[in-house]
């Protein structure tokens, strides 16, 4: 029980922490809004993790079908948590990820594809992002994020940290990580006259990093929430992904 | 920690702002970034322009719950087919 306060104190604390912060606005990177080489640049970074991605979701499939519905279910949860645009502490919208939660089932790289879906899903329907720096946005959001949460897990693992502590940290990282890559891919094509990438940088993660802090902490909140309920109903196709080396328990 | 309280947190965290923040929209727009570049870079113009937009706020809602509601349906499917399976054995 003392545990658990600590975890709410030190949750509250980043909080309110957070709720000081200037007013800015937070999303994907806008269509045309990078320089085409850097476009290029991000497309062909992001092509191999997502030719990987296919070949990775083409084998689960054919070996494990009976996990299908769990990979239905990942989508399904990106496509809700990227839908909902959440007002944050600095006075302005942005929306989560989701991309952690089926990292931690599948491995990062088949999380590439998902996220690369919804992201196409929204360039073209909805005009959030843009189909010439969809390499840069499924790069920070479909490639960069699952990695981070992946890692992440694996380490807490390494360090003993309890299964549900380890989802909510490796959930919640991914989602930051997703802005602060953002953040530096805009940063790189737009470098500040006077302070450089860098100083660019710091702007950039003034607006899309800081807004996303306390959506992150809501996102690892949400993903421990259904993972809590993958461990009560569907033990069988955990068993059957932690069989295949992918999922650590 | 119970999913109650988990889902009694975020939806805290989500409320919260509104009642903190005053004097904010909270809109989603992308426009500070936007403002940034033209602010770091004012000669840079958007060399490709998005095929698709949607008519007005209206139908980007539309557009934007249809994905929520869509994700939505299929992840409270599976939790109910995961739960109702467990309970018949």
């Amino acid at each position: 029980m003392r545990k658990k306060t600590w975890w709410m104190t030190v949750c509250i604390a980043i909080y309110i922490l957070f709720a000081l912060s200037p007013s800015a606005y937070a999303m994907h990177i806008m269509e045309g809004f990078l320089p085409w080489r850097w476009a290029l640049v991000w497309w062909l970074l992001f092509l191999p993790f997502f030719f990987v991605g296919i070949r990775h979701v083409s084998h689960l499939m054919k070996q494990k079908p009976e996990v299908k519905l769990l990979l239905a279910l990942a989508t399904a949860f990106t496509f809700v948590l990227s839908a909902l645009k959440i007002p944050s502490v600095t006075g302005s919208s942005s929306h989560p990820t989701g991309t952690g939660f089926g990292a931690l089932l599948f491995g990062p790289f088949i999380m590439t594809v998902i996220g690369t879906a919804v992201l196409l899903f929204q360039a073209l329907l909805l005009a959030h992002g843009g189909l010439t720096t969809l390499g840069a946005n499924a790069f920070s959001m479909a490639v960069v994020g699952p990695l981070v949460a992946y890692g992440l897990f694996v380490l807490c693992k390494k360090c003993g940290i309890s299964l549900r502590i380890s989802v909510f940290l490796a959930a919640m990282m991914t989602d930051l990580a997703t802005y602060v890559m953002t953040s530096f891919q805009l940063a790189l094509a737009f470098p500040d006259v006077t302070s450089g990438v860098w100083g660019a940088f710091l702007k950039f993660a003034s607006i899309f990093a800081v807004t996303q802090v306390p959506l992150a902490i809501t996102e690892g909140l949400i993903t421990v929430v259904i993972w809590n309920f993958l461990h009560t109903y569907s033990k069988r196709e955990l068993d059957v992904l932690e069989e295949r080396g992918v999922f650590f328990k | 920690m119970s999913n109650r309280i988990l889902v009694f947190i975020a939806a805290l965290l989500i409320v919260l702002p509104l009642f903190i923040v005053k004097n904010t929209e909270f809109a989603g727009t992308d426009t500070l970034a936007e403002e940034m570049i033209q602010q770091t870079a004012p000669h840079y113009e958007p060399w490709f322009h998005v095929l698709f937009e949607p008519p007005g706020g209206e139908v980007e809602t539309l557009l934007f719950s249809v994905q929520a509601a869509l994700g939505a349906g299929v992840i409270g499917y599976i939790i109910g087919l995961y739960k109702g399976r467990k309970r018949n054995g």
